[in-house]
């Protein structure tokens, strides 16, 4: 569940679970009161005010499973998703409450209910909600505690999961408090420091047992429903209550929430308009917990339980099935409305592309969802304090949003790459089979494009219809191959909260391609003003860290690498930089404008690292670096002029989250590739100093690493593709932690060749070795 | 949070800039927090840099586009009234009658043509006035993945550069963009709510 999103629409959620559940109890229950007094319901149906109200609060509830089992077809946005899935999980609470507090109440009888119950019902519900999610926050800390001290006993980290969030459970149970709340908070409190801590197996064991557990006790859940409708013992059939409760519960549903909803645009700044009003109306499930609450019902207390058993076995089969199934083409038939319908041209489908990348930009830069003042504090205090107390130390230094995201998509893109058996031969003559990588693969045919643009391709069927001419198959070629290769800006992402399916999607391999290519630009851009500036004075540093030759090659290829990619970037200051010390201690401290020339070093190490190496030498007057210091908000940003045409870009490697993306993606490539050396212990975790060690015999063998990837399609455009490769190397090279019984062996060739200073990939490349050495 | 009202004295020449860009007061006060919060130094102005710390941007294909667009021509500095005057584009239309806007003043920041503009500007990176074949190929290699090669890249620039041009000069001018876009719902695509 996307805890971002969660909490940003916290405040309509819990205006619908809360309020919503209530207006629907209250109405339905005397809806269906008033119906009985009308005379529909059959007077067999023993069952005054208080039983209608009870009755209300069971079957007003929104049931969690069945939305997320019905959402995940219908692919709505995700603010909508998150609204209607956020309050099916909060409204448990209410629900509870409501039920517990009728249900008492109908067992003093309606005549001994006083005021003051009244009241003790009101505060039972902040206690219940209240207490449950507190319940499930002390776990969630214990969890994220214990799991920070599992690194020599990673196989009982999924085994900590399910029991401590299992504990939770139980003992909101126990206190008859709310459970689901309290494993709910359970879950999204622990989520950050628990990833972060945990293996990587780990990670994927709890994430595909859970989805196991998920799935089978909800085919159980309906399974019981199912059973429970044929068995005609349970339950009484009266046709007035089931249809009132039915429309009731439709009307009543639909009316709290175009209610709620105008009272919340107000505050919005994204107001939720009429489509998405219907979705949500339309869209509230009721599932197995109305049936079993109802199941519960005392039958000596409340007469009236069969004819309840059965409107539940009704309305729930109703909800799911019919409201489930048609809820999609409603979706669409909405939709499809209100577009219009023409062909488009090649020219606006390109430019629609550009101004929804430019709207997301903008958006991001006024901060569309940057602003909240609170969450900004939260953020401040969960750096300062929590995450330091929670999260495993290595963790904590890299935990950036955009690094994990860079690095899953590392891990994922490498096994990719792998399974589909990888060009990349070794020297070793490895063997695997090589099937067509992706690149070959893309240049052969537009058939073989239109197969890999996968399930969201636009399938424009007019286009492929009306292909007459050589023109418009063209035409038609031409729009695939856009719909297929074009970055899909940030809008169209569908909702990613799938139950059946896992897949971090297209967009973070997206991600990743759009963020190396940036990165790159950027570098680009700064190189090319400066790049004139003491190139002498490199050379004999390089020479004595023994670069010089892979840093010759790396120049050369950076200048080839350059004309074709002059985007006419002004001279930017693309990445903030701070002065690596230890690799200054080699050149002169003597030199007084160290200040201005000292190249841009990209330190490829963790912080602790150079925090272990102390405070750095007199060389380091350059750069003010001392603010090694994680938190501290002033560390060294300073703009080096550009030294020489190659790889002296040093960059610190701050823990701040919001630092300069570039940082981190060194971090993240010297983890992948000091996990490659770690055998034993996966990437997160890799204590700093098996960074140094191993890099260091892998930059002697630099120059002798093959400059040619094998089957470079693409010469004339070097620079994407072959970074893209190389990350991709470097990616498989992490990626070889969890095959790494298979491709040991390979993995010391498989360095090399990729290390291959290959045109800007060098300039990372050679950074790894050279913080490797210290 | 109470002290945001004080704010409104800080903004420099913030009627002015209200004028120009139609913002209301209370956009106006939040656009000044954000430029705050991105402004890390307390400099006074933005720079490159700090556009480029927004950590989405890295992962947008055109980020580094919009943040050169921020930057009036080869200067190194924004300051507040620039950024709000990039920004001005991009508030939504008001649903007025043409009629009733006064002819003799400028146009409105977020008008239809201005909006097209500032999309112009983008492509056109060296500024004359033109989006050639190569400005648009450059575009395209941004927004496109790796696995479309170059020669395919090249037919698509070429195409779309053959569709919108109209005089045969090989290169697509400001009219003519505006004209192969005039199906498209500028107002609603280049527009953000919030910024009312």
């Amino acid at each position: 569940m996307p805890s971002r999103l969660f909490f940003d629409n916290l405040g309509a959620i819990l205006t619908y679970a809360v309020v919503g559940t209530l207006w629907n109890a209250f109405t339905t229950g005397t809806a269906l009161w008033g119906l009985q007094q009308a005379g529909f319901v059959a007077p067999r149906v023993q069952a005054g005010l208080l039983d209608f109200l009870l009755f209300g609060s069971l079957i007003s509830a929104v049931d969690p499973v069945a939305v997320l089992a019905v959402f995940e077809e219908v692919h709505v946005n995700e603010t909508l998703f998150i609204i209607v899935f956020g309050e099916s999980l909060l409204n448990d609470a209410v629900t509870v409450v409501l039920y517990k507090v009728c249900n008492s109440f109908v067992e003093m009888g309606s005549a001994n209910v006083q005021a003051t119950d009244y009241l003790k019902g009101v505060a039972s519900l902040f206690v219940v909600s209240l207490g449950g999610a507190a319940v499930g926050l002390v776990f969630a800390f214990l969890l994220a505690l214990t799991t920070r001290f599992t690194k020599r006993v990673r196989i009982i980290e999924p085994l900590l999961v399910f029991l401590i969030a299992y504990a939770a459970y139980l003992t909101a149970e126990m206190a008859s408090l709310s459970a689901i709340l309290a494993v709910t908070m359970c879950g999204l409190g622990c989520k950050k420091y628990v990833e972060a801590n945990i293996s990587h197996k780990s990670r994927t064991a709890v994430k595909y047992t859970m989805k196991t557990l998920a799935s089978c006790a909800e085919t159980v859940i309906f399974m019981l429903l199912g059973i429970s409708a044929v068995d005609s013992s349970k339950w009484a059939w009266d046709s007035g209550l089931v249809l009132g409760t039915l429309f009731f519960i439709l009307f009543f549903r639909a009316i709290g929430v175009v209610l709620q909803t105008w009272m919340l645009n107000q505050f919005r700044l994204v107001p939720l308009d009429k489509i998405d009003q219907v979705v949500m109306s339309y869209g509230g499930l009721r599932g197995a917990v109305a049936f079993a609450l109802v199941i519960l019902l005392d039958r000596t207390k409340v007469p009236a339980k069969d004819y309840f058993v059965a409107t539940t076995i009704v309305v729930v089969f109703f909800t799911v099935i019919v409201q489930g199934l048609t809820i999609k083409p409603l979706v669409k038939w909405l939709k499809v409305k209100r577009s219009e319908h023409h062909k488009p041209t090649l020219n606006q489908e390109l430019h629609e592309h550009t101004f929804d990348h430019i709207l997301a930009a903008v958006e991001d830069v006024v901060g569309h969802h940057g602003y909240h003042y609170w969450r900004d504090r939260w953020e401040q205090f969960d750096k300062k304090y929590l995450s330091q107390l929670l999260m495993r130390r290595s963790a904590y230094r890299i935990r950036d949003q955009i690094w994990d995201v860079y690095y899953r998509l590392n891990i994922r893109d490498a096994i990719s790459f792998v399974d589909q058996g990888g060009h990349i031969l070794s020297s070793a003559g490895l063997t695997l089979p090589s099937m067509p990588s992706r690149n070959s693969a893309a240049e052969t045919s537009v058939t073989n494009l239109l197969r890999e643009s996968g399930s969201g391709a636009c399938l424009d069927l007019q286009v492929i219809d009306t292909v007459r001419s050589g023109r418009d198959r063209e035409d038609a070629v031409m729009h695939h191959l856009l719909c297929g290769g074009l970055y899909k800006p940030r809008r169209r992402y569908k909702a990613s909260c799938s139950r059946h399916f896992i897949s971090e999607d297209a967009q973070e391999r997206q991600d990743k391609e759009v963020f190396q290519q940036n990165m790159k630009r950027r570098l680009e851009s700064f190189k090319s003003t400066k790049h004139n500036i003491c190139f002498t004075k490199s050379k004999p540093r390089l020479r004595k860290t023994g670069r010089k030759k892979k840093d010759g090659v790396a120049n050369t290829e950076a200048t080839n690498g350059k004309p074709p990619r002059d985007l006419g970037f002004q001279d930017t200051a693309a990445v903030i930089l701070t002065m690596e010390s230890e690799e200054e201690e080699e050149s002169d401290s003597s030199e007084t404008e160290k200040e201005d020339d000292e190249g841009i070093i990209f330190v490829a190490r963790a912080t602790s690292e150079v925090l272990q190496e102390g405070k750095v030498s007199g060389s380091l007057e350059v750069c003010p670096s001392p603010r090694i210091i994680p938190p501290s908000p002033t560390c060294a940003e300073k703009e080096l002029p550009w030294k020489s045409g190659q790889g002296d870009l040093a960059v610190y490697v701050s823990s701040e989250t919001t630092k300069i993306v570039p940082v981190d993606m060194q971090t993240g490539w010297n983890q992948s590739m000091s996990s490659l050396e770690s055998l034993a212990s996966p990437p997160c975790t890799q204590a700093p100093t098996l960074t140094c060690l191993p890099l260091h015999p892998l930059g002697a063998e630099e120059p002798q690493a093959p400059l040619h990837l094998p089957s470079d399609p693409r010469p004339s455009f070097a620079f994407p593709p072959s970074l893209a490769k190389a990350g991709r190397s470097h990616s498989e090279s992490s990626a070889d932690i969890p095959q790494q019984q298979e491709l040991q062996p390979l993995m010391g060739h498989k360095d090399h060749t990729h290390l291959s200073p290959r045109t800007a990939n060098s300039h990372w490349c050679i950074q790894f070795n050279r913080s490797g050495r210290l | 949070m109470g002290s945001r009202s004080s704010h409104a004295a800080v903004i420099p020449d913030v009627d002015t800039i209200r004028r120009e860009t139609g913002f209301s007061q209370a956009s106006l006060l939040r656009l000044h927090h954000r430029f705050r919060a991105l402004d890390r130094d307390k400099k006074g102005y933005l720079s490159r840099m700090d556009l480029q710390q927004i950590g989405a941007l890295a992962v947008n294909p055109l980020g580094d586009c919009i943040i050169d667009s921020f930057f009036p021509s080869r200067s190194q500095r924004l300051d507040f009234s620039g950024f709000v005057r990039v920004l001005a584009h991009f508030r939504p239309v008001e649903e007025e009658s043409p009629g009733i806007r006064d002819p003799k003043q400028p146009e409105p920041l977020n008008s239809r043509m201005n909006k097209l503009r500032f999309a112009f500007q983008l492509y056109d990176l060296d500024g004359d006035g033109l989006i050639s074949r190569q400005e648009m190929l450059q575009v395209l290699r941004l927004m496109v993945g790796v696995q479309v090669t170059e020669e395919q890249l090249e037919s698509i620039a070429d195409r779309t550069v053959q569709e919108a041009d109209e005089d045969g000069d090989g290169a697509v001018s400001f009219l003519e963009f505006t004209k192969s876009l005039e199906k498209m719902n500028i107002e609603q695509k280049m527009s953000i709510r919030i910024l009312k």
